[in-house]
């Protein structure tokens, strides 16, 4: 039942280029979006956070395969035209993990003890200066495993795609291989299995050389794990736990008066 | 330098200061004493515009702190006013606050260079100069999570001096070292307000080191100041029972 094994792979690589392509694609749209609205939603300015909440419950609270219908096939009715199927799903992917991603910007800035923010004001430091060169950097560290988890459920999530005709990894399984082969359904899922298995890994080989950089910035020791492998399963939810260790979160209600 | 005028501060229903007046002339060094709770730390995180008052008005160096003028009028300071003269103030806080993703020499220059506009070259002389002074010129490019806890604090009062303020605030700089590290610290900030003409405004529980260094003290209670007198004078003849009583169990404490 091996025989047919690297047709499998050659035929599943075709798709793998394009979840590889969309998941970087929809990793960068998604990473520059949480920072954009996770700071957003600890702007001083109340109009700048509600437009940045507004966003995160639409694209949290909203369906990911119906978020690609609407995107796919009624937003052509309102623009006039339509999207390739690709781009849609790049898109998709960017906004709705960037939406999970701005809370995990916000709670990781929160998390940065007041002490920091004060010892800033004693040297009056501007707003931008606190932020970039003081929070952020320690904010980093924090953000790091989250993110990992979060790309990975990208990475996952693209198998969606197949839905509006992306012929990514999966769409080459069920599409392709499975109708040709029906009886060696269980090689061919398993084939395609690993192929996830060896992109998650990558991402979180690459996570991990971040997290060392970020906690070699913070003068930190990166926490010890035994391996790779000790991420995977590390739960759906990528949102860190509910911070407040009087970091930013208490500032606003504090300084407001 | 810093003058309190009818300053009240509020947290919600909590009222910490009430109508309280003082005056720091420029170049002393004023101790606040009083029990937990009282206030002190409020007072100077009020100066360090770490919290804004409730009523009456602040100022520092002749200049509007918690207020400015516009069109004649007084109104509350926003944020660029106060960091304009917030320029004129440091702080030392109990738990040094050191930026842990800078080396001792960032920590040192980050500030002189961003916001005082000096060149690279001038603020890391200045800031060897100020590791000279506070006994760390070898800790130039340690993180701040290499050192002892006193170290930390030599390296926030040298980060605080190289901002060239006219004020600076200490809020119980020792209470959190280990016990043989704090004459050290105290040493050395003794040094520095014997040398300099910067203006202090204290809060310790270290009543020898008070009674040494301050020009005055004051005993502050129930949001006001309830005795002001040189430190000779308060230490050893108080005058109000309440400052007899507090000292007494300070002493007690040990
Ligand atoms: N941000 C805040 N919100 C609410 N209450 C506060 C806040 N900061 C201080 N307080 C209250 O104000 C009072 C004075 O606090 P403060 O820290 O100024 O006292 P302190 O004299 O410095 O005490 P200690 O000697 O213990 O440091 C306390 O009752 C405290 O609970
Ligand atoms: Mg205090």
């Amino acid at each position: 039942m091996f025989e047919n094994v690297p047709e499998y792979i050659s035929t599943a690589a075709d798709g793998l280029w394009i979840t590889v392509g969309a998941t970087v694609a929809g990793i960068a749209i998604a990473a520059v979006l949480s920072f954009v609205f996770g700071l957003a939603m600890l702007s001083r300015l109340k109009t700048v956070r509600v437009i940045a909440r507004i966003y995160v419950e639409i694209w949290r609270g909203t369906s990911e395969v119906v978020q690609l219908y609407w995107v796919m096939f009624a937003l052509p009715i309102l623009l006039g035209y339509r999207l390739v199927p690709l781009l849609v799903g790049i898109l998709v992917l960017g906004l709705n993990f960037g939406a999970y991603g701005a809370e995990i910007v916000r709670g990781a800035v929160q998390s940065v003890p007041r002490a920091q923010y004060e010892g800033t004001i004693a040297l009056s430091m501007t707003p931008a200066q606190r932020m970039r060169r003081v929070i952020l950097p320690q904010a980093l560290v924090e953000m790091v495993p989250p993110f990992n988890n979060l790309f990975i459920q990208l990475l996952k999530g693209s198998a969606l795609l197949t839905i509006i005709g992306v012929s990514e990894l999966t769409h080459q399984g069920k599409e392709v291989l499975i109708p040709r082969n029906v009886s060696e359904a269980a090689t061919i899922w398993t084939v395609i299995l690993l192929f996830y298995l060896l992109l998650a890994i990558l991402i979180t080989m690459g996570m991990r050389w971040l997290e060392r950089r970020a906690a070699a910035l913070v003068g930190r020791q990166p926490t010890k794990r035994d391996s790779v492998f000790a991420r995977f399963g590390g739960g759906k939810d990528p949102l860190p736990a509910e911070q407040s260790k009087g970091g930013l979160a208490d500032l606003r209600r504090k300084g407001g008066e | 330098m810093i003058r309190f005028e009818d300053v009240g501060k509020s947290f919600g229903p909590v009222t910490v200061l009430d109508g309280l007046n003082f005056t720091v002339a420029p170049g002393e060094f004023v101790t606040l004493i009083g029990p937990s709770g009282s206030g002190k730390t409020t007072i100077l995180r009020l100066v360090m515009t770490l919290e804004q008052v409730t009523s009456g008005v602040i100022t520092v160096g002749g200049e509007y702190l918690s207020h400015m003028e516009r069109g004649g009028r007084l109104v509350r300071a926003d944020e660029k006013h106060q960091r304009e003269v917030r320029k004129r103030i440091g702080m030392v806080f109990q738990q040094f606050n050191l930026f842990p993703n800078m080396k001792v020499m960032q920590n040192l220059t980050e500030a002189p260079v961003r916001v005082l506009g000096k060149s690279r070259a001038e603020a890391e002389e200045r800031a060897r100069e100020l590791l000279d002074l506070v006994g760390l010129n070898d800790k130039v490019d340690a993180h701040p999570s290499q050192l002892s806890g006193g170290q930390q604090q030599r390296v926030a009062i040298a980060r605080a001096l190289a901002m060239q303020p006219d004020v600076l605030l200490l809020d119980e700089v020792t209470s959190a070292l280990d016990p043989e590290l704090v004459a050290g610290v105290l040493a050395l900030l003794k040094d520095i307000a014997r040398t300099t003409d910067i203006t202090f405004l204290c809060v310790t529980h270290e009543m020898g080191f008070a009674r040494d260094v301050s020009d005055r003290v004051m005993m502050f209670d129930g949001g006001k100041v309830i005795e002001d007198a040189a430190p000779d004078k308060l230490f050893s003849e108080p005058d109000h029972e309440r400052t007899r009583s507090f000292l007494q169990a300070v002493l007690e404490r040990g």
